[in-house]
Formats: structure tokens, sequence, C-alpha cells
């Protein structure tokens, strides 16, 4: 009974809001993984006394993986579908002193939002995103998404998916963002450790984290097993220490997908140029 | 003395707001709006705030949201095709109760239209062009003295209901420059929590159906929720729990409306005759009635200063004893459907004065007369 009643308190629930639970996430789905991953990440910046908890927010727009930002107790948001980062923008702007991370989905963040993502990264400004890229809109059912691999089937491309997936890594990375990483849910220290570093960045840093999603895009390539989908990942990823950026594209057929840190500098940032944090 | 300028309405408002306490303006360049932001773009940052320039409406909208939970009185500006862009940003802060304030610079007609010049086409945009079942208070000054005061005074209102507000003037305000006088103005303020957080819920309202508003970063791991929520914000997909917060969303603005209308009445103590009319029109429509006046006529004049939330009670006191009212507008005949609904037991006549200028006395002075026949 003992035992029990350990494991029924999570290690992260000081963390969490368990009152809100259960989360959405269907059985399989690799966006649990994600998530501890990031929370230990902050926690440890917690107790090592370099972020402060009520100083520490979490923005979400619309999606699966936005949900995140519901399921955490500290200040957040779930706002508009795409609208995460001007959001977390305003707010930083006038709270230069806390810490702001956005977390979204591929669709979220690079389809309908990809025009905040491009220039929140232009502009350098002080925020965390971290984009789980499933590769297709869940939440909705299975529908296409701009980062869906050449070929795919969802339910919106029966036929095969005729278009090529955006290179968000690349993108951002063209754009001057401060950090840019790859991980994926094969690999949970390796979300840590970047998660870790990056909130110790300033300007724009930005994780892209590629999720499994075995019950809408597993389903319709035959893999709606969820250690089927998650083994055929991890197949296709390689870790590098520092990849090159031309070796961020990925495919889903014959192609790879190069984890690693791209981007890791120290340019000024957005709150440094307008004066309102010191450089 | 209070500091005298010369200056057009636009910039009236940046004085406006900055008196009130403004602290964060996000936007994207539109005519003819542009010169207000250029104005903060420069004042602002002097006095601790800070204004970017975003991609496009939709950010701007966005960013003044989250600078709003920040804790920062906040705002927009912007024009008709703007408007539309910050349509879903509008409705996420009138569900989430987050206070800011959108000057909404009207210009002429549907599309590119006439980008200089100005009707008053956009009223009923400024009420309902969101989704959703919501009411939200919109002010409409009728010169830059007024710009000044009612950009202040919906920043306060915004605050103070925690409700989106929107401050709807026009390029003929725009464009026109005049003496504006920099009287002292209510600072804008949110009510606080006066609980710890452990007991704060962020949507618990008290009598006067407005919550507390904790900000971020204060400690109280706040919730800002977009789908329907109970008091704690979360979410709470049941008719009983979506019925009270969208009857109290609608009734905070409603029962509150003294905190939001002046409505001003001119000649009108033995009016037999009113005109309705409101923002630049109504710099016509007065001239009109002085005219009518030295000709003899009992005509007065009827001029709110915030059209919505439309509070049948306040139009019916002003209008008081005249027995026909023109309602005289520079557009289609937009606020006649209101006037004529609440005014029933009156003759309510609508005269829709489309003029990219302004209509001119002349033509409201032709209307008032060929009804006299």
């Amino acid at each position: 009974m003992e035992a029990v009643r350990r494991l029924r308190k999570h290690p992260l629930d000081g963390l969490l809001r368990p009152e809100r639970l259960p989360h959405l996430w269907c059985p399989g789905c690799g966006l649990g993984i994600a998530l501890g991953a990031i929370l230990r990440a902050v926690k440890r910046r917690i107790e090592e006394g370099y972020l402060q908890r009520e100083k520490t927010a979490f923005i979400g727009g619309i999606g699966c993986s936005a949900r995140a930002s519901l399921y955490v107790d500290f200040d957040s948001a779930h706002t508009v579908h795409g609208r995460a980062i001007p959001f977390a923008t305003g707010l930083k702007a006038v709270r230069p002193d806390m810490k702001v991370i956005v977390i979204g989905g591929d669709g979220d963040i690079a389809g309908i939002g990809g025009n905040h993502l491009m220039h929140a990264a232009r502009r350098n400004i002080d925020l965390l995103v971290i984009m789980m890229n499933n590769m297709v809109y869940a939440m909705t059912g299975g529908q296409l998404a701009p980062t869906t691999p050449t070929g795919l089937y969802t339910t919106t491309t029966p036929y095969g998916n005729p278009e090529r997936p955006i290179n968000v890594v690349k993108l951002v990375a063209t754009m001057g963002a401060n950090y840019v990483a790859r991980a994926a849910v094969t690999h949970p220290p390796l979300i840590e450790r970047y998660v870790y570093k990056a909130l110790g960045k300033k300007g724009f840093a930005f994780i892209e984290v590629i999720s499994t999603c075995p019950e809408v895009f597993g389903r319709h390539i035959g893999m709606r097993d969820a250690v089927d989908l998650l083994n055929a990942l991890r197949e296709r990823v390689v870790v590098k220490q520092r990849p090159h950026i031309d070796e961020s594209y990925y495919e889903w057929e014959g192609g790879k997908f190069v984890l690693g840190e791209y981007v890791d500098k120290d340019d000024p940032s957005y709150l440094e140029r307008i004066g309102v944090i010191k450089g | 003395m209070a500091r005298v300028e010369f200056i057009n309405a636009n910039l009236a408002i940046a004085e406006g707001v900055m008196a009130a306490g403004l602290r964060f303006f996000a936007g994207y360049p539109i005519t003819p709006t542009s010169d207000l932001f250029e104005y903060l773009a420069v004042e602002l940052p002097k006095r601790g705030g800070v204004v970017i320039q975003f991609e496009d409406e939709i950010a701007s909208i966005n960013a003044v949201i989250g600078a709003s939970w920040g804790g920062a009185p906040a705002m927009t500006a912007t024009s008709g095709p703007g408007f539309s862009l910050m349509l879903e940003g509008l409705s996420f802060a009138i569900m989430t109760e987050t206070p800011l304030l959108l000057a909404y610079i009207m210009r002429a007609d549907p599309s590119t239209g006439v980008p200089t010049k100005s009707t008053q086409a956009d009223v009923f945009q400024a009420r309902y062009g969101a989704h959703g079942n919501y009411e939200i208070p919109a002010l409409v000054p009728w010169s830059a003295q007024e710009a000044y005061e009612l950009g202040a005074k919906a920043l306060w209102v915004a605050e103070r209901l925690r409700v989106p507000t929107i401050l709807l003037s026009d390029a003929t305000l725009a464009h026109t420059f005049e003496r504006v006088e920099f009287v002292p103005v209510r600072r804008a303020e949110r009510k606080k929590p006066r609980v710890p957080p452990e007991e704060y819920r962020p949507y618990e309202p008290e009598d006067d159906l407005v919550p507390p508003m904790a900000s971020f970063g204060e400690g109280y791991n706040v919730m800002v929720e977009s789908l329907t929520h109970d008091e704690r914000g979360y979410y709470a997909p049941t008719n009983e729990a979506h019925r009270r917060l969208i009857w109290r969303l609608v009734e905070k603005v409603r029962r509150n409306w003294r905190l939001i209308h002046d409505t001003k009445t001119y000649y009108m103590d033995d009016a037999e005759v009113a005109i309705y009319a409101y923002g630049s029109t109504a710099r016509a429509a007065y001239a009109a009635v002085k005219e009518l006046r030295r000709e003899g006529l009992k005509v007065g004049l009827v001029r709110p200063t915030a059209l919505w939330p439309f509070i049948d009670e306040d139009l019916k006191r002003a209008v008081g004893g005249a027995r026909r009212v023109f309602v005289v507008e520079n557009n289609i005949g937009l606020m006649y459907k209101e006037v004529a609904r609440a005014l029933r037991d009156k003759e309510v006549v609508s005269a829709p004065l489309i003029d990219l200028e302004l209509p001119t006395p002349d033509q409201i002075i032709e209307v008032v007369k060929e009804w006299r026949r």
C-alpha cells in the first residue's frame, strides 16, 4: 500500500495542475514524454535558483501540444491559434524580469503562426519557443500539416502529400535566432539538455521536438501502434554534436532527422537593443 | 492651467492615453492611423513605456493582450481593414476579460475604399465584428479635445471593467487640428486581488460583475483560458457554466453603463425636433441646429459619447419630449435601426448622408426642412 501511495505522486506533480488532469493526449502520444523532459529542465533551473517559479510563464496557442500550458502550474495562457508568440512578446516586453516559454505544435507555430515565428526570430526577442512536431494536425483529426513529409497520407491528402515539408529549423536559423536545436521524443535526455541550455540564453531560442502521434499520424501511414511508430522514428534519427544547417531538412521515405544544436550564439537581443534589459 | 496644444485628434488620443497611464502600444501602419502610432513611438518610451511595430494587426492585438496580462495598460490602433484582422484576438480578449484599448480610426467603406477619407460605416463592426455573444464599450469623440478626454476614459473603462474597449474616431477627426487642453484625467487602474494566491480565482466576479485581476509574475499562477471556463479558469463545457459566463460578460458592460455613457444634449429643453448624431457628423449637425434655431425652429441635438452598449433609457431621457428624431449619420443608416427600435413611440427618420468629407450643415438643414412640409 505504501508503494501505491508513493506512486500516486509523480515527481513533477508540484509543477503540474493535478486537478486539471487527466490530459487529453491519446495513449501512446509522444507529447507527455516531451513535457516531462521540459519540466525536468525547468525544475533544475528553479532548484539552482536561476529561474523563479512565479516569474516563469507558459504560453500556448491551439492544438494538442499547446494544451501543455494548461497542465503546468505556472502563470499560463491558452491563446488564439497561432498567436502564442505575439502574446508572449507583449508579455515579455512589459515584464522583462520574467522567463516566457511558448509551447505549441507544428501547425500552431509554423503553419498558421509561421509569420510570427519568422519575425520573432528576426527580432531576436527574448523568448523560448518549443515546437512539438508530430507532422500532422492532430487535434482536428489528422489533416495535412506544413511539416508533413512528402508522399505521406493524411485525411486531406488521401492520394499522398504532394508538398515538401517546411524546414523550420533552417527558417528560424536563417532569421537570426540565437539558439536553434532539434530533439526528438526518442531521446528525452536531449530534450531536457537543450531546454535547460535554452533557458539560459538571451534573445530568441527555438527547439523543435520531433514527436509521435500514433493515433492520427501513424494510423494513415500504417503505423497505428505506438511502439512501431516510435521505433520507425528512432530508425530515422541521427544525433550530431554540431550539425550543419544544411543537414536539417527531413523526409520520411529514405530521409533522416538530424538532432542536435544547429545555432548557439549571443547576438544582442531585442530587449537589449531597446534598452529594457542590460546587455 | 493645463498645457494647450494645436493638434489633431489622433495625437490628442495619444496624449490622453499617456495621461491615463498607457505603458504598451503594438501596431501595424495603416492610414489614417499611423501618426498616432508614430507620435507614441517618440513619446511613450520617454515615459517608461514600450512601443513595438509588429508584422501585422493580428500580432499587434495579441501582443497587446499579452502585455495587458503582464500588468500594463495597453493599446493598439487601426482602421477598418486592420480591425478585420484583429477580430479573432478581440474575441479572445472578451472571453478572457483582458483590458485593452483599441483606437479604431474609421476610413471610407468596404475593402481599400478611400483610405484618406472617412465615413461612419463601421459602427456595427465596432459592436459585433468579432464572433460570439458579447457586449463591449465603444466611445465616440467629436473633436480633438474630446478625443483626448475619451481616449483617457476608454483606457480607464477597459481597466475598470476588464473589457476590451473601442475608441471609435474617423479620418475626418484624424485630419482636424484643433486647440486641445490637456486637462487632468483619471489614471487607468484595474481591480487587484484582495485574497492570497491560494484563495484567488481569476474569473470570480465581485458585486459589479468584474473579477479582480492578478497579473503574470505576481505569484498567482493565473490561467488565461479561451475555452468556456469556470471561476478558476478551468474548461467547463456545460450549459450552466456557459450561460453563467456569457451572461456575466454581457451584463458586466450593460449594468455598468453609467461608467461609460455621457450623452450630451444641446438646445433640447424645449425641442420639438431632435437630431441624433455622433462623432464628426455631430459637428455638422450642431452647426445645423444653431442655424435652425436662428430661424426659430425648436430643434435640438442629442449626441452620445458612447455608441455601445446601447442604452434605451439613456436615449429616452436625452430625447425627452421631442416628437420627431432625425438620425443623421455618414453611412447607410446604421444607428437608425437602434434609435428607431428604442423610440418606438416617436417619429424616427433616417438621414443617411454619405460624404467623404463630412455631411454639411446645409445638407442637414435641408433634410429637416423637407420634413416640415
